[in-house]
């Protein structure tokens, strides 16, 4: 943490990189986490908060295993990104926002991922998966 | 054609500084660190006609000479990798295939400003890239291109990879300072301008990825050279990404100048299935739509503004005739709706609106008052914001509207139809 750290002027400049280095070991950002991190950057935790809840990409909650990210902007809603929400949605019987029981995947829709050529695409945890079709969901669900 | 920023895109391990070296690599910074003054780079990128590549197409030269000299203050190079504009995808393929042209660029860049300290801060989701960029990082500081000395000379210069966490509006720039000085990213009032005021309250100029793979270039082939490749006022080529209903969905560098039709039915294979053509955005889902026979139009900044619309990111998503044009209308407010930072009450309310009055038409509940309505929400957003998230808004949405009007109109008499016949 302190490598990170020591490469910006201004401490709290850290900040998302240092939530980003947590969350990849921990897997979301608790309360004690952000307590931690406003006394470790000598900044107000009401701030620490505002910028968790701001940034999409910092989990407020434990997320399953794997996380499904699937795009519905334009580019992939025009090449049935719909449809794969739904299907997943089904297969896993969980609504888009939810983790199954076992705590195995989380699914959300997201806005663009910057990958519109692979459309329709989704990220399970960090990894891009395009062109996106129901064997392609299959093999990521069942294995 | 000759390619520029996708030359070596296609060697093997063309991320590798050993790749990038025998190609002439870091020999534009030694030409720039040796024998030019900083005044003489920032001229000779001025004549090159460099515009910038991240959407707005300003000037590069100039952007670099409102950096004020006498200003004791340490100045900064941040550089946008945020790439987030729908549509969108040429900046990740820069960074994956040629991280130490951005790298080069950079450190040339930050000698022409008297930089000693840049940024580049890179989408959340491109975690691909940032190790690769870090990768690239590493190797640059070992080969002395950066740190002490530079070169043997005595310049300076040290360079942080910074994450961001997935927000769209920190693409806007001084979102973008804010969030790289780790507070929620709410666009700045300007003026004061980054160049003046940017981040830790210091002179920063902001440039695209994009903008930073042809500063090289330039210089090791001269302005002039550059210039001739676009159009008028508009140097160079640009990274085009297609995608929507076409055979080849994909990056294209291709001249400034060139058509839209050119693109699409000559680069990225024609519409998908041989269907018929009906709307085109031109440039990142902000961009006003084209009707299928406005796609002559030339793809620089300039032409595209005289068309009614933008050059934006580049970002070409194409729709084919059998498209639904009240959903794509509700899919873009979806979209701003839920990226508005909520920073100003007519675009974090309106947006809202905007989009529930298509979600409404298009689930067949509109009213006709809708029609009457939106005109007056879409365009009480634009211009009354501190950033041009609003000014997209009005923009995207409202071509929808008066370009496709008849749909809209047709959705709305079969919802008040069925009202008329349900029991």
């Amino acid at each position: 943490m302190d490598k990170i750290a020591g490469q910006y002027e201004v401490k709290r400049a850290a900040l998302l990189p240092l939530l980003r280095f947590v969350q990849q070991k921990h897997g979301w950002i608790t309360p004690e986490i952000e307590q931690n991190m406003a006394e470790y950057l000598e900044m107000p935790l009401v701030q620490v908060h505002e910028v968790v809840c701001f940034y999409h990409l910092l989990n407020q909650h434990k997320k399953g295993h794997c996380h499904l990210s699937v795009c519905q902007t334009t580019a992939c809603s025009l090449r049935g990104a719909d449809e794969m929400i739904q299907y997943i949605s089904d297969k896993l019987k969980i609504r888009p926002g939810e983790t199954t029981a076992d705590g195995r995947f989380s699914l959300s829709v997201v806005e663009c991922l910057g990958a519109c050529d692979q459309a329709p695409v989704m990220q399970c945890n960090e990894e891009y998966v395009g062109l996106l079709d129901k064997k392609k969901i299959d093999k990521i669900v069942d294995r | 054609m000759e390619k520029i920023i996708t030359r070596h895109f296609d060697l093997p391990q063309s991320h590798r500084l050993e790749t990038y070296l025998k190609d002439g690599g870091y020999e534009a910074l030694r030409r720039v660190l040796t024998g030019m003054t900083q005044a003489q780079v920032i001229e000779e990128i001025k004549k090159s006609n460099l515009r910038g590549l991240g959407g707005a197409g300003f000037p590069t030269g100039m952007k670099w000479s409102f950096i004020p000299a006498q200003n004791p203050k340490p100045k900064y190079l941040v550089v946008n990798g945020d790439e987030g504009e729908p549509g969108t995808f040429k900046d990740k393929q820069i960074l994956e295939k040629d991280p130490h042209a951005v790298l080069e660029g950079m450190i040339i860049t930050c000698y022409a400003i008297g930089a000693h300290k840049a940024y580049v801060y890179i989408r959340g989701e491109y975690t691909k890239s940032l190790e690769i960029l870090q990768g690239a990082l590493k190797e640059a500081y070992q080969a002395k291109y950066l740190g002490q000395g530079i070169m043997g000379t005595g310049f300076s210069l040290d360079m942080v990879i910074h994450p961001g966490a997935g927000a769209y509006i920190c693409g806007e720039e001084t979102a973008l300072l804010e969030s790289l000085e780790g507070k929620k990213g709410f666009p700045r009032l300007k003026p004061p301008f980054p160049a003046v005021v940017g981040l830790f309250g210091c002179p920063t100029v902001i440039n695209n990825i994009e903008t930073m793979a042809c500063v090289a270039p330039i210089i090791s082939k001269g302005a002039e050279w550059y210039a001739k490749l676009g159009s008028e006022k508009n140097g160079g080529n640009r990274l085009y990404s297609v995608s929507g209903h076409v055979e080849k969905p994909g990056v294209y560098e291709l001249p400034l100048g060139i058509s839209l039709r050119e693109i699409i039915y000559n680069h990225a294979g024609g519409i998908l299935n041989g269907r018929g053509l009906k709307a085109v955005i031109p440039g990142g889902i902000s961009a006003p739509i084209l009707k299928a026979q406005e796609i002559d139009v030339k793809m620089d900044f300039d032409s595209l503004k005289s068309a009614g619309t933008m050059a934006g990111s580049g970002g070409i998503m194409v729709m084919d005739e059998t498209t639904d044009m009240v959903r794509a209308a509700m899919i873009a407010a979806r979209f701003f709706a839920h990226e508005s930072c909520g920073q100003c009450s007519p675009c974090r309310e309106g947006s809202g609106w905007v989009y529930r009055i298509l979600k409404r038409i298009y689930e067949g509940q509109g009213q006709p008052r809708d029609l009457k309505n939106l005109p007056g929400i879409v365009n009480n957003i634009g211009g009354n914001t501190i950033c041009a998230f609003g000014d997209a808004v009005t923009m995207c949405v409202g071509s929808y509207v008066a370009k496709f009007r008849e749909e809209f109109e047709a959705k709305i008499r079969n919802s008040i139809r069925d009202d008329a016949i349900r029991p």
